[in-house]
């Protein structure tokens, strides 16, 4: 009943909700959320495509756990950017009251 | 599950208060966690619940209650053509991936060939991707020492 189109599409309107987000929100920490939904959306593309398609590589390489092992990884590097921008928030927070981002003018170059 | 997907990220997005929104951003993670259980990736599914839920959707509702506001509850609404402009980008973005889905044979691959196991993803990760889950250690470590010390210098430039 599922197949591999299905979650496709779901990641597509994942994909065009965060980048709606991206461009209509001022709110740092929405920018924030909409970033997320899309590194998800690519996420899911992975495993997707990982788990339906078979893997034509080298017989080596065990089954073909390449999409959950590239998806384990970029999990990873989402929370690392997520805990970085948080810090910038507060900080910015702190300094301006604010956390519109069209209002940090100290931080253009 | 695509529902509460789906449904979840709009409420994140618009949300009139913010800390809705980082519980309807957590939420929609919990769909994309179920939706990797759907796939027959338990592992990656829960590592998502583990990191997503259980680190960076705490992380978040902490930044909002530190920094909340009363502005925050009346913050601006874009105005109507930002709006527009936001909804026909994202929109067209999604249109026009969906067709070219349709357009495709993906539909005829029904069945999820890959048996892949947590063994496989160990092996595959501390034999042939050392390297990267070693550069990978190193990138979180700067992360959080940078976001130490971002904090920190604040508290010193306040204190002098």
């Amino acid at each position: 009943m599922n197949d591999l189109s299905d979650f496709v599409v779901v990641s597509a309107m994942l994909f065009g909700i965060g980048v709606y987000g991206l461009v209509t929100k001022k709110n740092a920490l929405r920018l924030l959320f909409a970033v997320e939904l899309m590194i998800n959306a690519a996420n899911l593309n992975f495993i997707a495509f990982g788990q339906y398609l078979p893997f034509e590589g080298s017989a080596a390489v065990a089954p073909n756990a390449l999409g959950q092992t590239f998806v384990l990884f970029s999990i990873a590097l989402a929370a690392a950017e997520a805990a970085v921008i948080l810090a910038i928030v507060v900080v910015a927070y702190r300094l301006h009251q604010d956390v519109d981002v069209s209002e940090l003018k100290s931080m253009e170059g | 599950m695509a529902v509460l997907t789906l449904g979840s990220a709009i409420v994140a997005l618009e949300a009139k208060e913010i800390i809705y929104g980082a519980i309807g951003l957590a939420g929609s993670l919990f769909g994309v966690a179920t939706l990797f259980f759907l796939l027959n990736a338990p592992y990656v599914a829960v590592f998502q619940i583990a990191v997503y839920i259980g680190a960076v959707a705490v992380l978040i509702l902490f930044t909002v209650m530190l920094v909340r506001e009363e502005k925050w509850s009346k913050e601006l609404p874009p105005t109507s053509l930002t709006k527009l402009a936001g909804i026909m980008t994202g929109a067209a973005i999604a249109v026009a991936l969906i067709f070219a889905v349709v357009d495709t044979n993906l539909a005829q691959f029904t069945n999820i060939v890959n048996t892949a196991t947590f063994v496989d993803i160990g092996q595959l990760i501390s034999t042939g991707y050392a390297p990267i889950l070693l550069v990978l250690a190193l990138v979180l470590a700067a992360s959080v020492v940078g976001a130490l010390t971002l904090s920190r210098a604040d508290k010193e430039d306040k204190g002098q």
